[in-house]
């Protein structure tokens, strides 16, 4: 009789390459393991998780979190309003609009420059494409709020940070 | 008998019955917490630690939580069935708990047919499983009613079974009386349980407990990845706490009887029970049980966080092709021993 016993065995078979039938072993020793397992977890105690708002976690370098602008010595932001970072997005949450720099040793710099971060995939290409090193993903990852508006930052915003 | 006990007669086991009642009730949050922490430890977690000191009010939060959740009926439900079924589940096991002994000769109920009354008490609970998946109008749910049935049917006969085995050597089917041939120390000095007696029964009322309370690794009817909730899926609120407290006071009835037969009951182990009691005596003797109990709720926990869900066609074949020729041939075995007197192979109390 075709049962489905014979149809598991005959997979296997097919799946390990080997004639020899699966062998049709008892529970009871791997149930005896199992339990000598988890009470060794048990005696152990060693928790893999933490209390998290009191204790938090390092991240590891290169972490991706929120974005932040930087700024050069003089205080004043790196970006030149190039759109390199707007363009390789993939998620399009940058948007930028360009203004004359009031300076001598650039064309443009950002009027506008709004990152969403809800649409943001945070992927780090904005901060790879940038020629002036003027984006970076910081490490920050603590980042709820209370209204979607709140999520989309500005450039003051992220100048700061 | 005085006129006063006359009168007074019924005060007495009323006052256990609220007792008992009372005690089983407040076990099952404290049940639920247990678990929780179990579990976690058991998957390198912390667990509840938030509500309460070490989060023991966790239960609480838990029940205001289901007590604030809407009460739904789901379209084209039998109404009176579907508020029935809870109940269904959760009366028989404290029904059930009321023979069962928890000290010298205390429990709510002693007559002479304990262990068959609980056993045919807590068989009812899977009507209200059955009613629940057949009233809430859901597929899912019918399911799990359905499951809940063969799977009772199939675990109850190895079970049985398992019991007369007992009730053979014990020759009786009072449960004080069980208890009382489980003192004493075998030949090899261990103690007379029924465990090292009976170990195939053991084994198999044991399997048989985990399937008949729905616990994992039996949890057919309730299985999340096929059924969504079966019989419970559209139970909500308060009714669906009745079901799990039903499930849990299952748990405990199934391990109370588990102690009494198996694990010598309240009596202390080597010590002689003695005939008249103290009050020292029956606290000592409670206390011994509920050590007893705390160790198999321990277990059922343990097992439940460790071995995954058993496939159904695994289910019926373990119940019926392992199970009951097993509990079969123990039946036999015993009755030979019994008959031809061999005290070496199944020490016999007579
Ligand atoms: S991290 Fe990726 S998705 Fe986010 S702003 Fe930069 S490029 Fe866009
Ligand atoms: S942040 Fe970098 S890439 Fe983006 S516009 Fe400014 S300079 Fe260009």
């Amino acid at each position: 009789m075709a049962n489905h016993d014979d149809a598991s065995e005959k997979q296997d078979e097919t799946r390990t390459g080997t004639t020899e039938p699966r062998k049709k072993a008892s529970f009871a020793l791997p149930v005896i393991k199992g339990l000598a397992n988890t009470l060794a977890h048990v005696l152990r105690r060693e928790p893999n998780t933490i209390h998290y708002p009191e204790e938090k976690r390092t991240p590891y370098p290169g972490y991706r979190g929120e974005h932040r602008l930087k700024r050069d010595e003089l205080g004043r932001e790196k970006c030149t309003a190039c759109f390199l970072c707007a363009t390789a997005c993939p998620a399009f949450c940058i948007e930028i609009v360009a203004e004359e720099a009031p300076w001598d040793d650039r064309e443009k710099r950002p009027r506008i420059f709004n990152i969403d971060m809800m649409r943001c995939i945070y992927c780090g290409m904005c901060e790879e494409a940038c020629p002036c090193d003027a984006i970076e993903l910081t490490p920050i990852y603590n980042i709820p709020s209370r209204t979607r508006g709140e999520k989309i930052y500005d450039k003051e915003k992220l100048l700061s940070l | 008998m005085t006129t006063a006990d006359t009168i007074f007669w019924p005060v007495i086991p009323a006052l256990k019955a609220v007792v008992i009642l009372v005690v089983i009730l407040h076990i099952v949050p404290g049940l639920v917490y247990f678990e929780r922490r179990i579990s976690a430890w058991i998957q390198d977690r912390i667990g509840p630690n938030r509500v309460g000191p070490v989060g023991l009010l966790q239960p609480l939060a838990d029940v205001i939580k289901l007590a604030f959740k809407e009460d739904l009926t789901p379209q084209g439900a039998d109404k009176w069935i579907y508020r029935m079924a809870p109940f269904l589940v959760y009366a028989p096991a404290v029904i059930a708990f009321s023979v069962i002994p928890v000290g010298i000769d205390l429990q709510v109920a002693s007559f002479g047919v304990g262990v068959i009354f609980l056993l045919t008490i807590s068989s009812f609970s899977v009507y209200g499983l059955a009613f629940g998946g057949w009233a809430s109008n859901n597929k899912y749910s019918l399911l799990g009613g359905l499951r809940a049935s063969a799977q009772m049917i199939s675990y109850e006969v190895a079970m049985g079974l398992s019991i007369i085995a007992i009730l053979m050597t014990a020759q009786t089917v009072d449960l004080n009386e069980i208890v009382r041939q489980q003192w004493g120390a075998t030949t090899l000095g261990l103690v007379q349980w029924n465990l090292f007696q009976q170990p195939i029964a053991a084994v198999v009322f044991l399997v048989a407990a985990f399937a008949e309370t729905n616990r994992l690794p039996f949890d057919l009817p309730e299985c999340e990845a096929e059924l969504v909730g079966g019989f419970h899926t559209e139970y909500s609120g308060l009714k669906f706490a009745t079901f799990f407290m039903g499930e849990y006071i299952a748990m405990i009835t199934m391990s109370g009887l588990m102690v009494t037969m198996f694990l010598g009951g309240w009596s202390v182990p080597w010590i002689e029970i003695p005939t008249s009691p103290t009050f020292g005596d029956v606290a000592l003797s409670v206390f011994i049980f509920t050590v007893k109990l705390t160790v198999l709720l321990f277990f059922y926990i343990w097992v439940r966080w460790t071995l995954p869900r058993f496939r159904y066609d695994q289910l019926m074949n373990i119940g019926w092709k392992v199970f009951i020729p097993f509990s079969l041939l123990n039946l036999g075995l015993t009755a030979t021993s019994g008959v031809m007197g061999w005290n070496w192979l199944i020490p016999l109390p007579w």
